[in-house]
This record gives C-alpha cells, sequence and structure tokens, in this order.
C-alpha cells in the first residue's frame, strides 16, 4: 500500500489522542458551563465582553458547536483509517500459525526452554501435541531438515476483540451524530426553515416554522394540560422554536402523581389517548417516568409536570380601608388581571398553585451537638438506618398558591398563601408569604382565625383599629373599665382615656415599630421599659375593647374575656403589625380551586439508536475480548537427537503468562517422559 | 489423558465436600426464597434469583476466600434478621442488634475494622511481620463481612419501614460508598490471594481515606437514613448499572494505590519491602484493564436506561460527560500501555490522576455542577 503522509498522520496514534483530548476539554467546559440557558442568563453572568467571545466559540452549545462536530467527525476518520490498516495484519494474524519459526529466532524468545525425551521423534511430536491439544490449543505440525516442528495458538479471538472494539466506535458516533440535531442544523443551513418566536400561536405558525410527521430525527418537548391534546412538538433552536408535526395526536386525561408516606414523590404518570391522525384509530395508555410510549418508531417520555391552568376563585380582602366590600374573582394560574387597591393600580399575576403542601410540624426541638459527647453522639448513629422517625411529624398542610402582584413601577412582589390555616402552639392561624425578590426566602404574616374558624374577627378588628371613631369610643370603654372606683377621678379616667387612644392611633400608623419610634422620641431611655411594659398592657386592653365595640356595633355580643381570647388579640397585634412590611393593602384568601395539571413530554425519533446500541454491544464484546483473551503461541522443535526446544510467546506480557508457561515447560517435560 | 489428568489435578484446586456444600446451600437457598416469595416477584428477579446460583458458585469455587464471604456474611445476615421479629424498633431494644449487626452498627463496625486493618498491614509492612500482615487481611476480611451484612439488613430493613419503601441498597452515595470500600477491598484481597503481597496498606489507604468520607457524611448530614426512591431511581437499570460502576471505580482506585506502592519504590526502605517494579506494573495493568471493561459495561447500561428515563440515551448532562473523560483517559492509558509499548513512573502517575479525575466524576460532579442526575446530591 502507498504511504500517503496525511493518512498516516490521521491514522496515527498520536493524532487520535490529540483528538480525544480536545473532546475531553471541550466536554469539561460543556459541564461547567450550563448548556442551554436562555441567552440573558449568560450575558448577566460573563458581561458583555465574554458573552460575545463564548458566544462565538458556541460555549452555550458546545456540543452541537460546528467544530466540536467536526472534531468527532475526525475521530470516526482516524479510527476507520487505523481500522483499516489493522484489519488485514489482524485477520492474517488470526489465522497463521507461524510455523516457520526458525530454531534462532524460538532461541530469541523472551519464554523458552530446552528438554529432553528419551522417546522416538514421531512418538515425542505426537505426544506434544496431544498435551498442547488438551490444552486447548490448535496446532500444525511439519517437520523442517529433519526437525519436528509443532506451532500451536489459542486466544485469537483477541483480534477480533480489537476489530470489534474499534467499529464499534465508528458504529456509535455514527449513530449518534444521525440523532445529534446535525440534521437539522444542515436544514436551516440550507434556509428552507426559520424558527419563530416561542410566543407565537400555533396556528399562526408559518410552513417555515413546521417540520413535516416524517422528519427523520428530532427531539422535542411537549406541554399538555389535562383535557387537552396536541398534534405537535416543540424543538428549541437557541431561543427559538420550530414546530414538529407529529403522525398522532396525544390527549391528556389525567397526570397523576403519587406520594410515599414520607411525602417524596413516588409515582408521575399520564393517562392518554393516542390517537393516529392517518387511519383515525386510538387507543389508550399510561406513560411513566421509566416507562416510556413508543408509538410509529416515535418516543414520547414523561419528562416534567406542571400546573396547566388551575381555576382558583379568589377573594380580596383589604387591609387599610375601615370599611370595605371583600371583592370576589376568579382566575386562572398563567392569567392575570389589572386590580385597584387604595388608589393604587397593580396588576396581579397568577403564576403556580400546589394541592397540598407537606410539612415537617414536629416542634423543632434541635439538639445541640456540640453539648453531647462523642460517645452519645454514636450512640445515636447506631441502629437500624431507618433515619430520624421520631424526630419529624409530616402532615400535609392542604393547597397553596402563589401570585406576583407589580405596581405601576413594574416592581413586582411574589407571594404565596396557603388557603387552609395551620396549628401553631394551639392556635389555628392562616398563613400569607411575601418576598421581593425570588432568591430571598418568603417572609410569613400569620392572620390568626377567630372562634368560628374564620378570618372575619380578625378583619372587624383590623378595620375598627382603622375607624378614628370606633377607637375614640373604645378607649373611653377601656378607661371606663380599667380605673373604676371610687378613689379614681374623673380627670384621671380622662387621662387614660386620651393615653390609650393616642397609643391604638399609633399603633394603627405604624405597629408595633411606631409604637418603638414614640417610646424613642418621648420617653427617657432609663424608663423606657417601663413605659413599654405600661404601654404594651394599655394597647392590648384598648385593643380588647377596640374588639368588643366593633362586635357590638356589627349586632354580635360582647365576649367574656379568656386567655385564648387573649392571646387572639396578641396574634391579631401581631399580625396587623406584620402587615405593615406585607408590601399592599391586599390579602387575596383561596376560596376554592379546580385543578389542571399538566404534563411535560419529550417527544423523540432516534433513527440512529439502535446503531448506537449495536455498536455498544460490539464494544463490550471487543473490550472482554482483548482484556481476558490472551493471544499465546507456542512453538516445540523435536529435534532427532531428542532434544525438545519449546518457546512460546503472548501478545500481553503479563505475569499470568509467565505462570502458564511454567506450568506447561512442566507438562510437556512430564509428556515427554516415558 | 491420563498425563492431562494429572496435569489438571494439579492445577486446578481439588473439590472438597465443602465446595459441593456451598454449591448446595446456594441451590436450596434460591429454590426456598422462590417458593417463599416467588409471588412479590417478577420474571426478572426470579431469573436474577436463579442466575444467582451459577454466578456466585462458579465465583466462589473460583476462590474460595468469596466462598467463604459469601456463606458468612449471608449467615450474619440472616440471623440478623431473625432477631428482628420483623419490628424496627427493636434494633434499638435489642443488644446484639443495636451493638453489632443492625444495619448502621454493622457498618460503623465495617469502618472501625477497616481503620485496624490499614494500620496492621502498615505496621506489618515496615516491621516485616507476617502476623501483622496476617492481622491485617483478617481485619479487611471482617470488615467486609460486616460491611455486606450491614448492606443486606439495610435492604432488609427498607422493607420494615414500608412495602413500597424497600429497595436494594444501591441507591444513593451514602450505600455506594460502601460498596466502593467493599468492592475495593475485595478486588485487593483477590489479587493479595493470587499474587503481590504486601500492598495492603497502600490500598487500604483509598479506602481509610472512603471510610473517612462515609463517617463524615454520616455524622454530619445524617446521610445513612434510608430514603424512598424517586421516581427516576425506580429502574432495572438502576441495579445492575451502579454495581458495574463501582467494580469500574474500585479497580481503579485499587490501580492508583499500586502506582503510589510503585513510585514510593524509589527509596530503598520501600523497594526492599515491596514486589519488583515489573509485578507492581503487571498489576496496575491488569486493574486499569478489569476496571476499564467494566466502567465500559456500566456506561453503556447507564446510556440504555437514560435512554428509558429521560428520553435520550446520550445527551452530555455532566455526568455522563465527566464519565466519557474518565473513559477516554484510561482508554488513552491502555494505548499508551498496549500500543507504544509505554512503561514507566509516566503510568503510574497517570492511573493516580486517572483516579483523581474518577474521584470528580464520582463526587465532584454532585457538589460542583448541576444536572439530571437526582443521585447523590450533597
Ligand atoms: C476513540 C478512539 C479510540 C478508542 C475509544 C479506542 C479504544 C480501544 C480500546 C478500548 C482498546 C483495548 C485496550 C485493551 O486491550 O484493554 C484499544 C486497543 C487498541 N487500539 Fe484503540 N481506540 C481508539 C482509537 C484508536 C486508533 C486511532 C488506533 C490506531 C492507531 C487504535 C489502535 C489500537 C490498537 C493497535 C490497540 C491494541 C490492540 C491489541 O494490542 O490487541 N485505536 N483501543
Amino acid at each position: 500500500m502507498p504511504r500517503n503522509p496525511w493518512i498516516d498522520l490521521l491514522s496515527s496514534m498520536r493524532f487520535a489522542v490529540s483528538l480525544l483530548s480536545v473532546i475531553a476539554i471541550a466536554s469539561v467546559a460543556g459541564t461547567v458551563v450550563k448548556q442551554g440557558e436562555p441567552y440573558a442568563n449568560y450575558l448577566n453572568q460573563f458581561g458583555p465582553f465574554w458573552f460575545r467571545a463564548f458566544e462565538a466559540i458556541g460555549l452555550y452549545a458546545v456540543y452541537n458547536a460546528p467544530w466540536f462536530i467536526a472534531v468527532l467527525a475526525f475521530l470516526v476518520a482516524s479510527v476507520s483509517l487505523c481500522l483499516w490498516r489493522n484489519a488485514p495484519v489482524m485477520l492474517r494474524e488470526m489465522t497463521n500459525f507461524r510455523e516457520r519459526l526458525g530454531e534462532q529466532s524460538l532461541r530469541n524468545l523472551g519464554h523458552r526452554a530446552t528438554l529432553r525425551t528419551t522417546l522416538a521423534q514421531e512418538a515425542a511430536s505426537a505426544r506434544v501435541a496431544a498435551y498442547l491439544r488438551a490444552q486447548g490449543y490448535k496446532l500444525r505440525a511439519g517437520v523442517d531438515e529433519g526437525t519436528a516442528v509443532i506451532a500451536a495458538k489459542a486466544g485469537s479471538a483477541n483480534r477480533l476483540g480489537y476489530l470489534f472494539a474499534h467499529a464499534a466506535i465508528i458504529a456509535i458516533c455514527f449513530g449518534g451524530l444521525l440523532d445529534s440535531n446535525l440534521p437539522l442544523q444542515a436544514r436551516l443551513w440550507r434556509g428552507d426553515k426559520t424558527p419563530v418566536d416561542p410566543n407565537m400561536l400555533l396556528s399562526e405558525v408559518p410552513g417555515s416554522g413546521r417540520l413535516a410527521a416524517d422528519n427523520l430525527s428530532f427531539r422535542g418537548n411537549m406541554f399538555l394540560p389535562e383535557g387537552q391534546s396536541s398534534a405537535t412538538a416543540v424543538l428549541n433552536v437557541k431561543d427559538r422554536v420550530l414546530v414538529q408535526e407529529l403522525p398522532f395526536t396525544v390527549s391528556l386525561k389525567k397526570f397523576h402523581i403519587e406520594h410515599y408516606s414520607t411525602g417524596q414523590p413516588r409515582l408521575f404518570a399520564s393517562d392518554v389517548i393516542v390517537t393516529d391522525r392517518d387511519t383515525g384509530r386510538s387507543f389508550e395508555t399510561t406513560i411513566e417516568v421509566n416507562r416510556p410510549l413508543i408509538h410509529r418508531g416515535i418516543a414520547t417520555y414523561q419528562a416534567s409536570f406542571d400546573d396547566g391552568g388551575t381555576q382558583l376563585r379568589l377573594t380580596g380582602h383589604h387591609l387599610l380601608a375601615p370599611r370595605s366590600v371583600p371583592l370576589d374573582f376568579s382566575g386562572r394560574i398563567g392569567e392575570s388581571f389589572a386590580l385597584t387597591y387604595g388608589g393604587a393600580e397593580y396588576r396581579l399575576e397568577l403564576t403556580g398553585f400546589r394541592p397540598f403542601n407537606i410539612e415537617n410540624v414536629a416542634d423543632a426541638a434541635p439538639e445541640a451537638s456540640g453539648s453531647r459527647t462523642w460517645l452519645d453522639r454514636l450512640r445515636g448513629q447506631l441502629g437500624s438506618s431507618a433515619g430520624s422517625k421520631d424526630k419529624r411529624e409530616l402532615r400535609n398542610v392542604g393547597p397553596s398558591y402563589s401570585y406576583k402582584l407589580r405596581d405601576g413601577a413594574g416592581q413586582a412582589r411574589e407571594y404565596n398563601n396557603y388557603m387552609l390555616p395551620v396549628e401553631v402552639d394551639g392556635r389555628w392561624m392562616l398563613a400569607t408569604g411575601m418576598r421581593e425578590r425570588g432568591s430571598d426566602p418568603f417572609r410569613y404574616l400569620r392572620i390568626p382565625m377567630d372562634e368560628g374558624g374564620g378570618i372575619d374577627g380578625f378583619l372587624t378588628l383590623r378595620r375598627a383599629l382603622l375607624d378614628e371613631g370606633a377607637r375614640a369610643r373604645a378607649a373611653k370603654a377601656f378607661a371606663a373599665g380599667a380605673a373604676s372606683g371610687p378613689s379614681v377621678s374623673a380627670t384621671m379616667r380622662e387621662q387614660l382615656a386620651v393615653s390609650a387612644e393616642r397609643t391604638l392611633e399609633t399603633f394603627a400608623r405604624g405597629g408595633y415599630r411606631a409604637m418603638a419610634e414614640f417610646l424613642e422620641r418621648s420617653v427617657p431611655e432609663a424608663e423606657r421599659e417601663q413605659a413599654a411594659s405600661v404601654l404594651l398592657r394599655v394597647l392590648q386592653g384598648a385593643t380588647w375593647e377596640t374588639w368588643q365595640t366593633a362586635r357590638v356595633a356589627a349586632g354580635q355580643t360582647r365576649l367574656a374575656p379568656d386567655t385564648s381570647r387573649a392571646r387572639f388579640v396578641d396574634d391579631a397585634l401581631n399580625a396587623v403589625s406584620d402587615s405593615f412590611h406585607y408590601g399592599v393593602p391586599v390579602y387575596l384568601a383561596l376560596r376554592e380551586y379546580d385543578e389542571v395539571k399538566a404534563s411535560v413530554f419529550q417527544v423523540s425519533r432516534s433513527p440512529g439508536r439502535n446503531i448506537v446500541y449495536l455498536g455498544c454491544a460490539l464494544l463490550i464484546i471487543g473490550v472482554f475480548a482483548m482484556i481476558y483473551i490472551r493471544e499465546r503461541r507456542i512453538w516445540v522443535r523435536v529435534k532427532p537427537d531428542g532434544e525438545v526446544l519449546v518457546g512460546a510467546a503472548c501478545n500481553r506480557k503479563t505475569m499470568d503468562f509467565d505462570r502458564e508457561f511454567e506450568r506447561h515447560r512442566a507438562g510437556l517435560a512430564a509428556a515427554l517422559d516415558h | 489423558m491420563e498425563l492431562a489428568q494429572k496435569q489438571a489435578a494439579g492445577f486446578e484446586p481439588r473439590r472438597r465436600w465443602l465446595d459441593w456444600a456451598y454449591i448446595c446451600m446456594l441451590a436450596l437457598g434460591a429454590v426456598y426464597a422462590w417458593q417463599r416469595y416467588s409471588g412479590f416477584m417478577d420474571v426478572y428477579e426470579v431469573g436474577v434469583l436463579f442466575l444467582a446460583v451459577p454466578v456466585f458458585g462458579t465465583l466462589g469455587w473460583h476462590w474460595r476466600g468469596l466462598r467463604n464471604l459469601v456463606v458468612a456474611a449471608g449467615l450474619v445476615a440472616l440471623w440478623a434478621i431473625s432477631l428482628y421479629h420483623q419490628d424496627l424498633a427493636r434494633a434499638d431494644q435489642v443488644f446484639l442488634l443495636k451493638y453489632l449487626v443492625s444495619s448502621q452498627s454493622a457498618i460503623l463496625w465495617m469502618c472501625a475494622l477497616f481503620f485496624m486493618a490499614t494500620a496492621s498491614y502498615w505496621a506489618g509492612f515496615f516491621a516485616r511481620s507476617d502476623f501483622a500482615c496476617a492481622a491485617g487481611r483478617g481485619l479487611a476480611w471482617a470488615a467486609v463481612v460486616m460491611g455486606f451484612t450491614g448492606l443486606l439488613v439495610r435492604w432488609y430493613e427498607s422493607y420494615l419501614i414500608g412495602p413500597d419503601i424497600g429497595h436494594i441498597p444501591v441507591s444513593n452515595l451514602y450505600e455506594v460508598f460502601v460498596l466502593f470500600s467493599l468492592i475495593t477491598a475485595l478486588l485487593y484481597l483477590y489479587y493479595e490471594s493470587r499474587y503481590a503481597q504486601s500492598l495492603g496498606g497502600f490500598v487500604l489507604l483509598a479506602i481509610s481515606a472512603a471510610i473517612g468520607f462515609l463517617l463524615w457524611y454520616t455524622f454530619d448530614r445524617g446521610a445513612h437514613e434510608i430514603q424512598p426512591l424517586v421516581p427516576a431511581l425506580q429502574s432495572w437499570w438502576m441495579k445492575i448499572h451502579v454495581p458495574a460502576n463501582f467494580i469500574g471505580y474500585g479497580a481503579f482506585a485499587l490501580s492508583a494505590m499500586v502506582g503510589v506502592a510503585y513510585l514510593s519504590a524509589g527509596s530503598p526502605t520501600f523497594a526492599a519491602r515491596l514486589p519488583g517494579r515489573e509485578e507492581l506494573e503487571d498489576l496496575m495493568y491488569r486493574s486499569i484493564a478489569v476496571g476499564f471493561a467494566f466502567f465500559t459495561v456500566a456506561t453503556i447500561l447507564g446510556a440504555l436506561w437514560a435512554a428509558e428515563a429521560w428520553g435520550s440515551y446520550w445527551q452530555w448532562d455532566p455526568k455522563e460527560t465527566w464519565a466519557l473523560i474518565v473513559w477516554l483517559n484510561y482508554a488513552a492509558w491502555l494505548h499508551m500501555r498496549l500500543v507504544k509499548g509505554l512503561r514507566g513512573p509516566m503510568l503510574a502517575w497517570w492511573a493516580i490522576i486517572g483516579l483523581l479525575v474518577t474521584a470528580f466524576a464520582f463526587l465532584g460532579v454532585n457538589m460542583f455542577l448541576s444536572g439530571l442526575h437526582s443521585y447523590g446530591q450533597l
């Protein structure tokens, strides 16, 4: 074969190793930089200069970058050439016994021995042959100038291993390229398809943004709410999309999630109806994680799930207006509305819904691990691995939903509201969380439940506190009750009423913080603590009266004071005080919901898959053959004078072969003995 | 013919009645399990149950150490299980369970025994004491028995927590770290029984490091708690992909520690106590070859699993990508030795670096990179 230096280079080990290094380095880069994120994220992360530089080398989709694919293609070429060159040699070696190995060459082998026999030459070589056959060797016998020559070999399949393993690399890369997005890239280069904006309505996507159902290879997503059908998948192309038509329609009947008793998810499954678009025939099936549907060469996998537009019925309670009517309305997750509260315009975006929340409600009694000796800690570890079941008390605290309220300036706050109250230290509270940035944890406002189990009690109290007239009446009643008896003068009572009213007014303006500021301004530091406790008692008492007067005004009866009601007043005061940091003057309570879930499927057709699997099978056979089958050769020359030369070689120099040779030397010596 | 037989007898260890008893025990155990539990098994599980007999039978015939291990770990685990009376709480009440053979106690015993084995091996190495080396070997075997007992009992405990929670203990980072220590130790004990002596200290150093991590992971993170399987892990592939991977990792760890021994043979103190360099190189090659073969299988199984769970056999998820890097690295190592005939310290260094790359693929990816793998978040 005439040698071409380029081909030499291409098929050389050094070139292959260089390519492998490039692939390894590029792969590392691809694992460090998250792939396929929205471009804005990269711009944020790297800044404008590096963003552009990295974009130019395709760092955001390394594994699809043209140069990466080119390196893979070179690797395939290199391995193919190597195979092309070596295969004939390997095949020849497999069948060749090298019976013409001369005496001198035999004496140069690493493993050699000289034996003697008293048997006749013929009988001796027959014994040698029998011995080697029994050891699993194949052999050729001949005569070389009066010397009987036996050439034996075993483990030739080792060479097949080479062929298989390297052919496997080619098959795997080839199949993989078929299933990569290379075919799609090729179509985009040809220019007959143009990706469209991801927000475009499906019905408006033009033909140039659609791929026909007979497209050979694709991988896309399908978002499918319960009760709806789809016959298309969406393929992402950078930050735009293409629509892939499917030869069948998938309708989602129901999406299930099941849970373990510990709250972790156990099963994600979708009940679907699949209707063939050509024949019109349909069937029902269930798609689960690890159990995809394979129909007409297209595999549909349960990739994830989402909310499919749950219908929420909400009530908006105004927290600041003294008299206001609750506003009922309904909307779906994913929708947004305009709301006006306290003269300000808001945009309400309903963002998410969870039908249940499993939470650890056990009293957190953290054992300070530092205070325990290591022996205690060790003892704590012994036993079963069932874990800290005893430390945990999991409970479903019911549905929750989340939304954003965006003010006129575009500033959004995110809220997370529970539908049902939870029990905290024997009191029932309704939690609503707020955060200003997505990275912060939610801060919760806890609204105490009244004796009827609703929030009306709290709202009545809250509104009365906002009402100047109600405060004045309550302050008077408080003063009358607290400062009664003959020794109390009318002026004292008057003074107490005034200070109670001022306290209520301060609190209604800004909660505990306003009261603290008031104290700082008007009381010398030394007396502040005492003043604060007096003020707090006044506040509690006056608030109690505020509540009772408001009840009477609303046609309800006065309540007799007791500890649980006193705690209600405390909790209500805390909630009112926290509501000043709530950001908006409205609390949106969830009354009812109709849950609609959605499945996210991955839909793909991968024609290269079977080629890849074949390659994998070849690779396993090849690697095991190369490692576990050693090609061993033994030559025996029986001379007429009774001298027997034995030589051996193995294409893997290992100590096992040293031992094997020792064994054969002994075995042959025994065989040649009488 | 007669000669060939004589030869065979000299080479193959003679079968004694114990070997036959072992096979009978395996077969009877399988039949008993099948009779009792076949109602809960699918056809694969029945297949695996009966395949286990010839597999463990052959391995045990080939290597008596493994035979003894199977019997010992099996009996201790069965005894432990019988102490439970199907009540998990007894793990904290029965003295022998609490302090010896409940899963967590057995695993902690394994940790302690591995540390002691490491110390014994090193003492034996420096003092050239056969007794200390034999003690090291005995302790290492004891550790392996306790470790496998711990895993088997853990398997049982997971079913006591809840029948739907029960699963084979190869499902998270904690469990596979135990497995890794056991497999590395077994590979070494096999080599020790056949070839090189006096490498125990080196290899057990790697195991001790893994145990150190395991203890931190247990005490600091409470990682030993049995968790139910998330849907993506409820797959047959997991049960074979993970153990295959860990045979690979164990073999790579062994080769790296032999590489350390090879390099330390530069000092005369060490050289005088170590096997010859050629023997070390040979051992290094063999364990990389074994590791490579199993790692190839494991990676392919991973691809098959990914195809089923995520819809694509390969999507350059960081864990997959790092597996490829590890694979390419050892493929290059093998080429340099087999094709280019490279020998010497360069290969030893490369084997050590190979283990660092492997460790990154195994741990670093979980710690520093995010991806689809729901396995072993740190
Ligand atoms: C992606 C690239 C390649 C991969 C993954 C690969 C894989 C392998 C594997 C797994 C082995 C077996 C090692 C063992 O026995 O354990 C091997 C051996 C070998 N490879 Fe490659 N190989 C590649 C490229 C090449 C190239 C380009 C050449 C040509 C120079 C080559 C020539 C050989 C040879 C000659 C052997 C040894 C065969 C023997 O001694 O039996 N390989 N290869």
